[in-house]
């Protein structure tokens, strides 16, 4: 646990580095698409004298200077499959985005979808030293929370306060300088696998980048994608990528649960590949151009030509009608969102005041996606695109950016994590001189 | 021509057949590249390469160039003829030289003294020399030198103006107002009509000098000189070997009472060889021999007269 801690600051303080020189990089490894955002940050934005709130909700301290999107190599589910493909791929965009720049960035923060996460609510209670709350007892009473086993070759990537309790009082966002005796936490932990994050690491180091932090993609989509009054009153965010989807449900602006379906628009093209007989990359095209999930009479009368280069001419000459493709990719669709329904409902989503469910990524943009959904995941579903952010290139607006966008903001203003705090001093692996601070302050 | 074989009787190939599929060529950056090109996006990489290399470059071929001392001969002759060929342009030529406000002995002298192979070009001219040369000249107050425009080396001259002729030893002097020497002369007579003053340090106090002779008016006629005596005090010399002394300190208004008792009671027409008014307070009169033992005779008569 103190190892991932001191990991996990080391990343914190090469953020913070990265703020001060200005400079930072997103990098969105995914299965389709590896996407690279050079942010610049030119400080907070002056507030204005008739408004209260600057422009873009206060999130205008960042500007991003280049974008670059590349076609994903050596990713499948969201995961590292192979290290070389992979590496070529980031070079690549953060090569595109460097130039599009024209600055040289050498800190990056990642994020990735796979990697099968799992949530952790955990709770943590402790008796409050000396009247009011302090910034100690806030790292105490995280620390006191009990940890579960979330089993070997894991690391925790996310482990977030969501909610403090002083007393009989629930819902504090932020507790201290406030009086009270005791002081209790729910944290929501997330973990995934190591061998992911290190192959990340890895991969990152390679290309003479330096890792400066990781998010879980679904988290990223959460906060870019959820408009505010979602991300307060409860709503699930589903990021649905080209190898795995992302879920995470966010309640009172603090992601309480993310898990990952490892379903997405890449089995819908494989599927239109088998089912039709054409290469990938046609039905990738086909996809794009003619996919749908709800059928009409109209597409059994509109022809697809398929195309293709086997030499064969009647092959080559196949034409399929639209509903014939759509009769394809609905059962696949159908299957993720099931899927997601199922991770949902095991989340206990259903019990959440509100029902609100946000569908964003690539594959969301599949067209009568938002009449098939709400068959499924109920009524309330809406297809969201991600915040608009300064300086965004109008190509890398679209769904498929979500967790892109979505990272910078989790960059611009990073969520309090359990390593923000300092490690309380009993906690401490040796007795430091913290600790003989401590034994002075309680004693003298 | 065709070879017979087994080729000829094998299918031909279709019209239309697949070319074969190029490999594609990796979209990503070498390693090597990819280096490279954050390199090159470095602040400090990218100045040295844009402005540190070149100024590095030209710096050192320069260093090169001169180092070989052909080259810098070269370079020095070169400068050298571009400069001639500027300096003798016909705008710069200077043809004469003119003066101004001077005798033409003075003219002459100048001419003597700043000898220029007209026609010569302008920045060869050391106007600055050839003032302080003029200057030099005592009988130059002021002098200006300048080329005029047309070619011409303007030398406007202002003469000092002689006042006074000064006697030392064998040498007469023409001094002006302030006591300067302005030149020298053979005879007194040449200038007749200036005063004369003798003596050494005479020419420190010409003002003075020049203040009793505008007031010694009533007896010009009869003025011969001043004489500085001591470097400190002047007499005034009269014609039938008379001197007046005058003191140190307000000699003009002693030479006033002088002249004032001449009116009343012709003072200077009697035999009388020395006017002392050293002591303002107390005029005293040396006589001459003869009047000296007339008087003697006559005061006997009158005490012979008294005693028989």
């Amino acid at each position: 646990m103190t190892e991932l801690y001191e990991q996990q600051r080391a990343m914190r303080a090469m953020r913070k580095t990265a703020m001060q020189r200005g400079v930072i990089a997103i990098l969105d490894i995914g299965t389709s698409k590896i996407g690279c955002l050079v942010l610049r940050f030119d400080g907070q934005e002056k507030m204005r004298e008739t408004d209260g709130i600057g422009s873009l909700a206060g999130q205008s301290g960042f500007r991003v200077i280049g974008a670059a999107t590349t076609r994903s190599r050596g990713v499948r589910f969201g995961e590292i499959s192979a290290m070389q493909e992979t590496e070529r791929a980031i070079r690549t965009a953060v090569q595109a985005a460097q130039k599009m720049a024209n600055l040289r960035v050498d800190h990056v923060i990642a994020t990735f979808s796979g990697a099968g996460p799992r949530s952790y609510g955990v709770a943590g209670e402790v008796e409050v030293e000396g009247g009011s709350v302090t910034e100690n007892d806030i790292a105490r009473v995280m620390a006191s929370c009990d940890v579960p086993d979330y089993g070997e070759g894991r690391e925790v990537l996310h482990a977030q306060p969501v909610n403090f309790a002083l007393d009989h009082r629930s819902g504090l966002s932020d507790p201290r300088g406030q009086v009270g005796k005791r002081l209790a936490v729910d944290m929501h932990l997330l973990t995934v696998d190591a061998d992911t994050i290190r192959n990340v690491a890895y991969c990152i180091k390679r290309c003479d980048l330096e890792l400066a932090g990781l998010a879980s993609s679904s988290y990223t989509a959460g906060l870019s994608s959820l408009v505010e009054d979602e991300q307060e009153l409860g709503a699930a965010c589903i990021d649905m990528g080209g190898g795995a989807t992302g879920v995470s449900i966010f309640m009172k602006k603090h992601m309480i649960f993310a898990d990952s379906v490892r379903l997405g628009g890449d089995h819908v093209t494989s599927d239109i590949s088998k089912g039709l007989q054409v290469p990938l990359a046609i039905a990738e095209r086909i996809k794009t151009f003619y996919g749908g999930v709800v059928a009409t009479g109209m597409d059994d009368r509109e022809m697809i030509e398929i195309g293709g280069d086997s030499g064969d001419w009647e092959k080559d000459r196949r034409r399929v009608s639209r509903a014939e493709l759509i009769g394809i990719m609905r059962p696949r669709v159908e299957e993720i969102l099931e899927e997601v329904r199922a991770r949902l409902d095991a989340a206990g989503f259903d019990h959440l005041p509100s029902q609100q469910i946000v569908l964003t990524g690539g594959a969301s943009q599949i067209p009568g996606l938002d009449g098939l959904a709400p068959r499924i995941l109920g009524q309330q579903v809406r297809i969201g695109r991600p915040l608009r952010v300064q300086g965004l290139p109008q190509a890398a607006t679209g769904a498929a950016f979500a967790s892109a966008v979505g990272l910078s903001l989790f960059a611009a203003c990073p969520q309090d994590e359990w390593w923000d705090f300092d490690i309380p001093a009993e906690r401490y692996p040796s007795k430091s001189l913290r600790w003989a601070v401590k034994w002075f302050k309680d004693n003298w | 021509m065709q070879q017979i074989g087994a080729d000829q009787y094998a299918r031909p190939e279709p019209p239309m057949t697949r070319k074969p599929k190029k490999a594609k060529r990796d979209p990503a950056p070498s390693r090597w590249a990819y280096r490279v090109h954050r390199m090159w996006l470095t602040p400090f990489y990218r100045s040295m390469l844009r402005v540190g290399l070149p100024t590095f470059l030209i710096l050192t071929a320069a260093g090169w160039y001169i180092s070989n001392p052909t080259n810098r001969f070269a370079i020095a002759e070169k400068a050298a003829e571009i400069r001639n060929s500027v300096e003798s342009r016909p705008e710069f030529t200077v043809k004469l030289m003119a003066i101004d406000g001077a005798t033409p002995v003075v003219d002459a002298a100048i001419r003597e003294m700043v000898p220029v192979d007209f026609p010569v070009s302008s920045f060869d001219l050391d106007l600055e020399g050839m003032q302080q040369t003029i200057a030099a000249l005592d009988v130059i107050e002021r002098v200006s030198v300048r080329v005029r425009p047309g070619g011409v080396l303007q030398v406007d001259v202002a003469e000092r103006e002689p006042a006074i002729i000064w006697r030392t030893g064998g040498n007469i002097d023409l001094l002006d107002r302030t006591g300067h020497r302005v030149a020298s002369l053979t005879e007194r007579q040449v200038r007749a009509d200036l005063p004369l003053i003798a003596g050494q340090g005479a020419n420190e106090a010409v003002g003075e000098a020049l203040a009793l002779i505008t007031a010694s008016g009533p007896i010009a006629p009869r003025l011969r000189g001043l004489v500085r005596v001591g470097e400190r005090r002047w007499d005034l010399v009269l014609d039938r070997d008379q001197r007046i002394m005058l003191p140190e300190i307000a000699p003009v208004e002693a030479l006033e009472q002088v002249l004032a008792l001449d009116e009343a009671q012709d003072l200077l027409d009697r035999d009388i060889t020395h006017i002392d008014m050293r002591n303002p307070g107390r005029p005293t009169l040396r006589m001459a021999e003869q009047a000296v033992e007339e008087l003697r005779r006559i005061r006997s008569l009158d005490r012979g007269e008294a005693g028989q």
